[in-house]
């Protein structure tokens, strides 16, 4: 296993009381494999992934459980030997390539800057390599793309400049935080086609977060669906797109367009919204906004249960 | 980039020359008034107000006045100030600039090197007992009128404190030649120069320490954590830099203004003869000749204190190059 996540529970004090981001969360993610994490905007997928990465400066926020990377415990360790991590091992990929570069530095010195902070080789070198990295990323004149400010390129070729900078110290761990959110539906598929050839040479895994059900077919191996803090239902690709079982992911696969036969003449929608972390419902959260709802959701929790494909919903453990 | 810069230069000649031709209509051609009577002073004789009408070439259409009144600033240098007896007009210009030049000099230099240490050790240390008391100088700082500290100043390293080991080595008030005597020139002016500086280095360390911690907010801050890199190299790197752009803006408006004259106050206080202290005294004879003359300074150093900022800008950040 390279990463191993333990009932990890991340939480923010404000000043409306205690607001529980993360409740519970526990997945594993072998080597080279891709791991897609799904939910909408305030699910948890972000702050679950940045609680990874030792990421989450906020001085009010609390991270409990346990994240193993290697075997290695990262919740507690000093930030020097995290930083000494990120990076190197494990890098990152956000969301919006037009904000996530320093607009005063051209991006071979950016992406040289990151190899220099973990390998001691020369500046040259240094440069060398990020010529490498750039062709890698089919730019498709590496080096003058070294000298240029990222406000030059566009996002597609900006996120290409991210991809190439975490991929620089060659890391066994990528997390990618909807990096083809921004993007252009053409420019989307040349970045999914790059992470999986770059999960082909580089042997990386991936946690790939999106809200998309569609790019998640694409490229997941494994698929992990998160709600208000916690993991809903688990699987494999095959697994959960051909036998949905937890009422979320089901209304979330029912809300995709179908590509053949006739189109609905209106798509979908699950009613209602997420709930706001500060009050969530005594039992399931999305007890509220689930068609199948009946009496024990409303004043417990249900849990996730063992097993590859499991869902969190006392109807499936019913069934 | 040579291009822009020879436009900026043009943009540069354009606006003096709008500024001079603007205060020329003010003083000159304000229907009613007689420059000429102006320029010659109270009580002078129908020969002198004649002597001066013809000299300024009065008698003839505005814009050769306008011409005239250039050609003896900027060609001739033989502009005459009547009020003052004959007392050359450009000389005296030429005397004040180096004195007012070395007091705001040495000041930015101060102010500049000082709030970015208070700055960065502020925003670095941010909600901290620190952070709190070096905001709360800077205020005090800020607060303190410059005429008064200036005047505070003084009392203790002239008169109260001269003669403790402290302060015996401060020479009197007024201002010696760097070329004459370099050691007096740096000692007469190293209590001005903390004077003028207090008020700018509480301003512009506040507004450092803003500008950092909002930068520190930035996503390209992730980034840089994401990176791996320390957090001194993310705050020196990547927040201070992208955060000297309002820093520079402000000290381009600061300098022009007090090389100027702005720094009138502080050069009253301490005995020297500066811009601001000679556009003062035209300003309370009517020192027409005088006051046009130092006007014209003082917008040649803001217009060039702006486009030294415009270049500056073109450093920091790369997206200004393009266009």
């Amino acid at each position: 296993m390279i990463l191993s996540v333990r009932d990890l529970k991340v939480s923010f004090r404000t000043d409306a009381g205690l607001v529980r981001a993360i409740d519970g969360v526990s997945f594993d993610l072998g080597e080279s494999e891709i791991l897609g994490v799904v939910g909408e905007s305030g699910s948890g997928k972000t702050v679950s992934l940045l609680a990874v990465m030792g990421l989450i400066t906020d001085p009010n926020a609390s991270i409990e459980g346990s994240i193993r990377y290697k075997g290695r415990e990262l919740v507690g360790l000093p930030p020097r030997e995290l930083r000494r991590l990120r990076g190197n091992e494990i890098a990152m990929i956000f969301q919006d390539p037009m904000t996530a570069l320093t607009p005063v530095y051209t991006i071979g010195w950016q992406i040289a800057e990151q190899i220099r902070a973990h390998r001691s080789i020369s500046k040259a070198k240094a440069m060398e390599r990020v010529e490498e990295l750039l062709a890698e990323v089919n730019f498709p004149n590496p080096h003058e793309a070294m000298s240029r400010y990222p406000h030059q390129l566009s996002g597609g070729m900006r996120q290409r400049a991210v991809i190439a900078m975490a991929l620089s110290c060659n890391p066994a761990l990528l997390v990618a935080d909807e990096p083809t959110t921004a993007l252009d539906v053409t420019v989307q598929a040349g970045i999914l086609d790059l992470v999986r050839k770059l999960r082909a040479t580089h042997k990386s895994a991936v946690v790939f977060i999106t809200h998309d059900m569609g790019v998640v077919s694409e490229l997941a191996d494994r698929v992990m669906v998160m709600y208000a803090g916690r993991v809903v239902e688990r699987g494999s690709r095959m697994e959960l797109f051909s036998d949905p079982r937890h009422p979320y992911t089901r209304a979330l696969l029912g809300s995709i367009p179908p590509l053949t036969g006739e189109k609905p003449r209106r798509l979908p929608a699950i009613p209602g919204s997420p709930p706001s972390l500060l009050r969530l419902p005594q039992g399931c959260a999305f007890g509220p906004r689930c068609p199948v709802h009946y009496e024990p959701c409303a004043t417990s929790k249900p849990d996730l249960g063992i097993g590859t494909h499991a869902a969190a919903c006392f109807r499936v453990a019913q069934a | 980039m040579f291009y822009a810069i020879l436009r900026r230069f043009g943009q540069m000649l354009f606006v003096m020359f709008g500024i001079s031709v603007i205060v020329f209509l003010i003083f000159f051609a304000t229907p009613g008034a007689d420059p000429a009577a102006r320029i010659a002073g109270r009580n002078a004789s129908p020969e002198v107000l004649e002597a001066v009408r013809h000299s300024f070439g009065f008698d003839r259409p505005l814009y050769v006045q306008y011409v005239t009144m250039m050609e003896k600033i900027f060609v001739t240098g033989d502009l005459t100030s009547f009020v003052n007896r004959g007392w050359k007009v450009v000389p005296a210009v030429m005397d004040s600039i180096p004195v007012t030049l070395s007091l705001v000099f040495g000041a930015a230099i101060l102010w500049v090197v000082v709030s970015i240490v208070i700055g960065i050790v502020a925003a670095a240390t941010r909600d901290s007992w620190l952070d709190k008391l070096l905001m709360a100088l800077g205020l005090l700082g800020i607060s303190m009128p410059v005429y008064w500290l200036g005047e505070v100043m003084n009392l203790i390293t002239q008169s109260r404190y001269h003669d403790s080991w402290a302060f015996s080595w401060v020479p009197p008030l007024g201002y010696k030649n760097f070329s004459d005597d370099p050691k007096g020139w740096f000692l007469t002016l190293v209590i001005p120069w903390i004077t003028l500086a207090i008020l700018y280095i509480g301003i512009y360390g506040r507004v450092l320490r803003a500008a950092i911690i909002e930068s520190l907010q930035e996503d390209f801050i992730r980034t840089a954590r994401a990176k791996g890199l320390s957090e001194t190299r993310i705050l020196l790197r990547h927040a201070l830099r992208t955060s000297l752009i309002a820093f520079v803006t402000l000290f381009g408006l600061d300098f022009g203004a007090l090389v100027g004259g702005s720094a009138l106050l502080t050069e009253v206080v301490f005995g020297l003869h500066g811009i601001g202290k000679l556009t003062y005294d035209a300003l309370q004879n009517l020192d027409l000749p005088m006051i046009m003359a130092t006007v014209m300074y003082a917008s040649m150093f803001v217009v060039i204190a702006n486009a030294v900022v415009d270049f500056v800008y073109i450093l920091l950040d790369p997206r200004l190059r393009t266009s």
